[in-house]
């Protein structure tokens, strides 16, 4: 280099740089919202394994293939046997179901933001032109949307089954729409909750235990709790336990305002005043995990 | 077939920086929710058997055994770092063999300790109800650990399998087909608690020789095929 730096000094005046032909960029600059929307549908994608390698679609597909047989069942079984209704609420089937909901949730939530962690993509990310505040409602809307997906297929083929079955439209109308209610409140509570959990640690496998673990412990902790008021009778206390885990949160919300029975031991939910605590806690969650997760990427691997 | 220093790095793997903090949370949340339950309902047995059986043996030990049996060696093989230890003139089952001291080391302080001490709280050892979960949780800690160890050199995504045979297989299916219960940890080690506690508060759907010689066949044979799995292991990319 240095024999290279004297030849130049000595005919200085004759550098100069040679114009090569690189043409600079004048298209159309999709802009902002334009690489937000491509990453929630990349995210969206990915979370059912679409654009992966064929391994990394097992696990979802067959998580969504769980979650629906069991509808499909319950409405064969319906149309045979020309019940007069479903055997279960479209309310309660996302209760039944909320071990395959977590394990979807703990193994799609790192998917989607521990990666990117770990293998430092997200400064790369916010050299586009997104913001901190865009890169965590691209997440946040795909990893929801993600579980509405999984949560509502199984009510739509309930749906499709009671009309088959010619029941009472208004009615199994009516129960659907509450059912699609419960399971978006479900499904935005639970996305907060695991990317939450996923974006504070960078590896894959700790995530996916620290997501279960969360839901898991929390709602077997808050039923043994309330099984025991219930021998001891504080019936009123019930109530409020439920206030403690994702699931018994959503089961109070729905108990109170969308016609569900309640999963609580004794079948009795909050009751309206202690439902307006049970959704404004939910919607605080929620609010709560898009501000931890915005606190979160204001400085990440910068 | 032990080896200091690989174990020393193991712990630092499972219990360094903040991690330690992470995992002692279930325990203390164990904790907590019996002195809640001991304050609110008093001593009682029925209360006590059902906590612990339900939610620290069901709950607590495999989901403590799967971070430490998969985090032991999962996250070494994950970023190829496994490499630099495989170089080393130790032998590939010695590694797998010190990496599951280690694992069941970790989940027994982690999950049979607080199950020991929430069962004492809970009902001060009444019908041996504490010290018989207490051997179930230990009991199992080695059988899960050697598990979950093997899934993390068989798997990239062992933590996932290894919970759904925790939470799916033994808890859900356990608790609808009678038959899969003959094939689960937990009863196994509920068994050999059955034996300690004697009364018929603590049962089991398996007999105890039944239950001693699965749990032995099955944490010998994951640990000498995790062994194997270590000699051939290829590093592949990311998925």
């Amino acid at each position: 280099m240095a024999v290279e730096h004297s030849t130049a000094t000595q005919q200085g005046d004759q550098t100069r740089i040679h114009n090569i032909g690189y043409r600079s960029y004048d298209g159309p600059r999709l802009g902002r919202s334009y690489a937000t929307r491509s990453l929630f549908s990349q995210s969206l994608r990915g979370s059912y394994g679409l654009g992966r390698s064929v391994k990394s679609k097992v696990l979802p597909m067959l998580l969504f293939v769980v979650m629906c047989v069991p509808a499909a069942i319950m409405v064969a079984v319906a149309v045979a046997t020309k019940a007069r209704e479903l055997p279960v609420d479209y309310t309660r089937y996302a209760i039944v179901m909320q071990a395959v909901i977590s394990l979807y949730l703990a193994s799609q939530a790192p998917q989607s933001v521990s990666r990117d962690l770990r293998f430092k993509t997200v400064p790369l990310y916010f050299s586009r032109p997104i913001e901190t505040a865009d890169y965590v409602r691209a997440k946040f809307a795909a990893l929801a949307s993600a579980l509405f997906l999984l949560t509502g297929a199984p009510l739509i083929v309930l749906y499709a089954g009671a009309l088959l079955a010619k029941l009472d439209f208004a009615d199994q109308t009516k129960g659907f729409a509450q059912g699609l209610v419960s399971v978006a409140l479900l499904s935005l509570l639970f996305a907060g909750i695991g990317l939450v959990i996923a974006s504070v640690t960078p590896r894959r496998g700790f995530g996916i235990a620290a997501v279960i673990a969360v839901l898991t412990i929390s709602y077997g902790a808050v039923s043994t709790l309330q099984a025991i008021a219930e021998v001891q009778d504080s019936s009123g206390a019930i109530a409020w336990m439920g206030l403690f885990s994702p699931v018994t949160l959503i089961d109070g919300v729905q108990s109170a305002f969308l016609g569900a029975d309640s999963a609580f031991p004794g079948g009795v939910g909050p009751s309206t005043g202690e439902g307006v605590v049970y959704v404004l806690v939910t919607l605080g969650l929620v609010a709560a995990a898009y501000g931890l997760l915005l606190r979160r990427y204001r400085k990440v691997g910068l | 077939m032990y080896d200091p220093t690989v174990a020393r790095l193991t712990y630092r793997a499972l219990l360094g920086r903040r991690r330690a903090l992470i995992l002692a949370a279930l325990p203390v949340l164990l904790i907590a929710l019996s002195v809640a339950v001991r304050v609110l309902a008093g001593a009682d047995d029925q209360t006590a058997a059902d906590l612990l059986g339900g939610l620290a043996l069901a709950t607590m030990v495999p989901i403590i055994g799967v971070i430490a049996g998969t985090g032991a060696i999962g996250p070494e093989i994950d970023d190829g770092s496994v490499v630099y230890l495989l170089s080393k003139p130790l032998k590939r089952p010695t590694i797998i063999f010190t990496k599951l001291i280690v694992a069941v080391a970790v989940t027994m302080v982690f999950s049979a300790l607080p199950t020991f001490i929430a069962g004492f709280i809970l009902n001060g050892n009444g019908q041996q109800i504490a010290v018989a979960y207490t051997v179930a949780a230990l009991v199992a800690s080695i059988a899960y650990a050697a598990l979950f160890l093997l899934l993390g050199t068989v798997s990239r995504h062992a933590v996932v399998f290894g919970l759904v045979y925790a939470l799916v297989w033994e808890a859900l299916f356990g608790s609808l087909v009678p038959g899969a219960r003959t094939l689960s940890v937990q009863q196994w080690s509920l068994a050999v608690a059955q034996k300690v506690a004697g009364g018929d508060m603590v049962t089991s759907d398996v007999g105890l020789t039944t239950a001693t010689v699965l749990l032995i066949a099955v944490t010998v044979l994951a640990t000498w095929y995790a062994g194997q799995k270590l000699r051939s292991l290829t590093l592949a990319g990311e998925e």
